[in-house]
């Protein structure tokens, strides 16, 4: 009977989910498959323990319950050594074997580390606002607010920072979210591998629009389809400047604010930015 | 005169207007009942004023049961906005009400919930299981509990006068700073914990040295029930977590209302100082609540097993590891912010480790029905449901801890799952199960049975409705505490089921109101007498209902199970009785607590004279208890009264 509901239930689900885009097992990038391979191994060592667990626990409660004539009861016993430990022996191997790989694998997937590539990476700086993201290019001097273009295969190092709340960056396609917090640059290594265009989002509150703070990072073919996008923007007459002023009108809280694309801006805008937090003392030191 | 105080207060939006007066109306019903029955003088001389531990858990269970249903409230709003309106346009829960009511219901449900409940059990049950007549300071047990009424009636007024905190239960900086948050919804946040949590930090310490010197004689600390082990764990984190909280929202408040720069983005303040503080107090919060929870279980196992507890010694050691691993793992709620991959792996490590000792409590657990007689009461029922959810819970808790993949799972809804999974399946089911198990001691009667049964199992299937599918919509990339998203993802469904989920969540309460109800109408039916489970710790030898001084006699105990023991040698007891002495009722709580509230208020509104005529009445209140003479605080219950209601409680045989 509980089988049956099971397999519906998963039945059901599967049939629920089939068409949807499930984004962390539908790994399209680097670090996402790295992650989702992670959790699967961890996943299986952690059902090697919990599967005699709740084999026990049945098998035990079932045998034991009162009225069963065929237990035995003993009320004083209390213990044995050998069991014991079993108990204590049996985890310590799993945790040590796991710690193995955490120690090995949160350094392999340290945010901070750019992806080895025979490609030259493409540097973006993103700035989490009240309740948009802005993303500078600056090695292609453009700009664009809400949708993220990217190479795909080539590794994009991100620099994040906020000029709004604590927020937080993550494409869950491609992997690894990051904190983006004031006054710090925090990094960020991703490498997109399949065309497309993937959903981003902040993932930490940051004020009433938060719901309303989300992107596509659109991962175009390669490199040249990401020069000819850069190529476009410059020339198309749509796109503004990002100055000094339009940037601090744009840092105002606003709410569903609409894709857009920015052929310049102002030089050092990344940095104004960081240091508008840091003390004023430090900041004149930097020469700002 | 008022500081920021004015009509403007008063809420606008219909959902929180019908909030206030169907709030309102109840406690309006109440206090008219009460004044028509003249139940006042009733109320304030046997229960408000008690120092009695056993009345005064009764009434933090009573509170804490009042905001769970507060909280659930809550709750099911935040399930109705997600499956219903956050795909339309309109909503009658506007976002930033939304966010208040995430809020609002993360903070009822850890502070003025579970810590209430948890607190509320330790005081009926730690006193009689240890042996003793009393606490170790009973006065300052009433203070803590009135300051955390005064806490819980600060965060309920937010309703009506002002607003709340819309920065999430531990409200980050720079969000929670002046420049974001303007208002006096932070500051209801921070007082009502500030006065809550120094109440939660007098009772950690007043039950540490309540354990540690006023156990029965006999009673080593290894021949101590295992709950009194547990209890021991969670007070000791209650003692050198909870003055990190009081100290870090010192620092936010200070920030806040005289401009300081403890943690602001500029000037040389940091908000990641403030996150590390606040989980260095808020990780062992976790095992505060639930190193109790698994004592309950621990004594359910063993009594409903009548079975001895299978390694208690493990038991023992598994407690005081996780109590002390609990301090060294706080970072990873935070393994996204950009520490570098050495401390992340530590962090990550010794989360795991603590898997360790928690696995051996699981197995001790089911080895303890091993060889006994398992009678499946509701309260093993409740066990059996947590073994399995609580498991369940561990393993993505350790999905979690890696930090390779917390940079994937961090605030998803696969996170706010997890939490759930051990909060609700671990700490709740616990106390359900506590509470199930030690009912009839205190009222002479047992709860109904098959009721008991219907709420665990609305429960059970409630809990796994509502949270697998915040699980799966985790890994679609749905984050938590959103009000709005777009219908094309494709989530709405699953919200649906979470909603359905909730909904047999409320009818599983429901079944517990009626369960109560009923037991109480047919008390005679379900009476029994003061060892109906056949116990095994001492709180069993009491009468039922518990005399106000526990035990006539204190005679030395000698084994662990310390009343199963003594029934299997036939120990009769003395009938030679002699004086006990035990503490006067006294306002003194009550008025701590009235003046903490206003202290609270005052801030919150920029109110400075009151602020301060309320800090100078409180320590006014506290000088003088001090200056009472004994005569005034103590009163002797004669050895001829003992007698006599030893014989009323314990019939004519005792």
């Amino acid at each position: 009977m509980s089988v049956l509901l099971v397999v519906i239930a998963c039945l059901g689900t599967w049939l629920y989910l089939h068409d949807k885009n499930v984004a962390i097992l539908n790994p399209k990038g680097i670090i996402a498959s790295q992650q989702v391979d992670l959790m699967a191994f961890t996943l299986i060592l952690s059902v090697i323990v919990v599967v005699p667990v709740f084999t026990m626990l049945g098998v035990i409660a079932w045998k034991y319950r009162e009225g069963n004539p065929k237990a035995t009861y003993e009320p004083d016993h209390e213990g044995s050594k050998w069991l014991e430990v079993a108990w204590w022996g049996i985890p310590i191997v799993i945790i040590a074997i796991l710690s193995v790989v955490t120690w090995i694998s949160t350094h392999e997937l340290d945010p901070y580390k750019p992806i080895a590539s025979d490609k030259k990476a493409v540097k973006v700086q993103v700035v989490a606002l009240q309740w948009k993201w802005l993303f500078l290019y600056p090695e292609y001097g453009v700009a664009s607010v809400n949708e993220l273009k990217m190479p795909v295969g080539v590794p994009v190092n991100f620099e994040i920072t906020a000029d709004s709340p604590m927020s937080a960056f993550w494409i869950p396609n491609l992997g690894s979210q990051t904190y983006a917090m004031n006054g710090m640059s925090s990094k960020l290594s991703l490498r997109a591998d399949k065309e497309g265009s993937y959903r981003g989002s902040n993932t930490n509150i940051s004020g009433e629009g938060y719901a309303d703070m989300h992107f596509q990072a659109v991962a175009l073919k390669d490199q040249a389809a990401f020069d000819a996008w850069v190529a476009d923007v410059k020339q198309d007459d749509a796109s503004a400047y990002l100055d000094q002023d339009t940037y601090d009108e744009l840092r105002k809280p606003s709410k569903k604010t609409p894709v857009t694309q920015y052929d310049g801006y102002a030089s050092g805008l990344y940095d104004t930015i960081m240091h508008k937090y840091m003390p004023m003392d430090h900041a004149h030191k930097e020469g700002h | 005169m008022f500081g920021r105080l004015g009509f403007d207060a008063l809420p606008h939006d219909p959902v929180t207007i019908g909030g206030v007066v169907g709030g309102g109306l109840a406690v309006l019903g109440v206090v008219a009942a009460m004044t028509y029955f003249k139940k006042w003088g009733w109320l304030w001389r046997n229960w408000l004023t008690s120092l009695d531990p056993k009345k005064i858990g009764i009434m933090y269970i009573a509170v804490a049961v009042i905001m769970l249903l507060r909280g659930l409230a809550d709750a099911a709003m935040l399930r109705a906005q997600q499956a219903i309106f956050a795909t339309s346009a309109s909503s009658p829960i506007s976002p930033d009400l939304f966010q208040q009511v995430f809020s609002a219901h993360g903070t009822i449900m850890i502070f003025f919930v579970a810590m209430g409940v948890i607190f509320g059990l330790i005081n009926l049950i730690l006193p009689l299981q240890i042996g003793a007549r009393d606490v170790a300071f009973p006065l300052l047990n009433s203070i803590s509990f009135w300051l955390f009424v005064a806490g819980m009636v600060l965060i309920n007024v937010s309703l009506a006068l002002g607003e709340f905190s819309a920065a999430g239960w531990l409200a980050y900086p720079p969000l929670s700073g002046l420049e974001y948050s303007p208002g006096t919804g932070i500051d209801y946040w921070i007082w009502s914990l500030q006065i809550a949590g120094v109440g939660s930090l007098l009772s950690g310490v007043n039950f540490l040295v309540t354990i540690f010197t006023m156990r029965r004689k006999g009673m080593t600390l290894m021949k101590m029930p295992i709950f009194v082990w547990s209890v021991l764990g969670s007070m000791l984190l209650v003692a050198f977590a909870f003055p990190i909280l009081t100290a870090t929202l010192a620092m936010l408040s200070l920030d806040r209302t005289l401009g300081m720069h403890f943690f602001t983005s500029d000037l040389g303040g940091n908000p990641m100082m403030y996150v590390n503080l606040i989980w260095a107090w808020g990780h062992p919060e976790v095992y505060i609540l639930i190193l109790p929870a698994f004592g309950i279980f621990s004594e359910i196992v063993a009594t409903y097993s009548r079975k001895k507890l299978f390694g208690y010694k493990s038991m023992v050691w598994a407690i005081l590891a996780i109590t002390v691993l609990s301090f060294t793992v706080w970072l990873h709620h935070f393994f996204t912010m950009g520490a570098g991959a050495n401390v992340n792996a530590f962090f990550g490590i010794m989360t795991m480790i603590i898997a360790i000792p928690t696995g051996v409590k699981v197995f001790n657990w089911i080895f303890t029905m091993y060889k006994g007689k398992v009678s499946f009461k509701t309260p093993m029922l409740w066990f059996m449901g947590f073994a399995v959810t609580f498991t369940i819970g561990g393993v993505t808790g350790v999905l979690m801890a890696v930090p390779g993949i917390d940079y994937q799972m961090h605030n998803s809804l696969f996170l706010v799952a997890h939490f759930h999974n051990m909060i609700i399946g671990g700490v709740l089911f616990g106390v359900f199960a506590g509470i199930t198990y030690w009912w009839p001691k205190f009222a002479g009667f047992r709860l109904h049975e098959g009721l008991g049964k219907a709420a665990f199992w609305c429960w059970l299937f409630g809990f796994w409705f509502a949270f697998i599918p915040l699980y799966i919509l985790g890994f679609m990339g749905a984050v938590r505490r959103l009000d709005s998203y777009d219908p094309s993802l494709g989530w709405q469904g699953l919200f649906i089921v979470a909603g359905l989920g909730v909904m047999l969540i409320l009818l599983g309460v429901f079944f517990q109101v009626v369960q109560v109800a009923y037991s109480i109408w047919k008390r005679k039916e379900l009476a029994v007498g003061s060892d109906p489970w056949d116990g095994r710790t001492l709180e069993w030898a009491t009468s039922t209902p518990v005399a106000e001084y526990n035990f006539a006699h204190l005679d030395a105990v000698q084994d662990r199970d310390a009343f199963w023991a003594a029934k299997q040698s036939k120990t009769k007891a003395s009938t030679k009785f002699t004086d006990i002495a035990l503490p006067k009722n006294t306002g003194t709580g009550a008025y701590v607590g009235a003046a903490a509230f206003v202290i609270g208020f005052a801030v919150i509104w920029h109110i400075w004279w009151l602020a301060l005529l309320a800090l100078l009445v409180l320590v006014g209140i506290v000088i003088a208890s001090t200056l009472r003479e004994d005569e005034d605080t103590e009163m002797i219950i004669t050895a001829a009264e003992v007698a006599a209601t030893e014989k009323r409680l314990r019939g004519a045989g005792a």
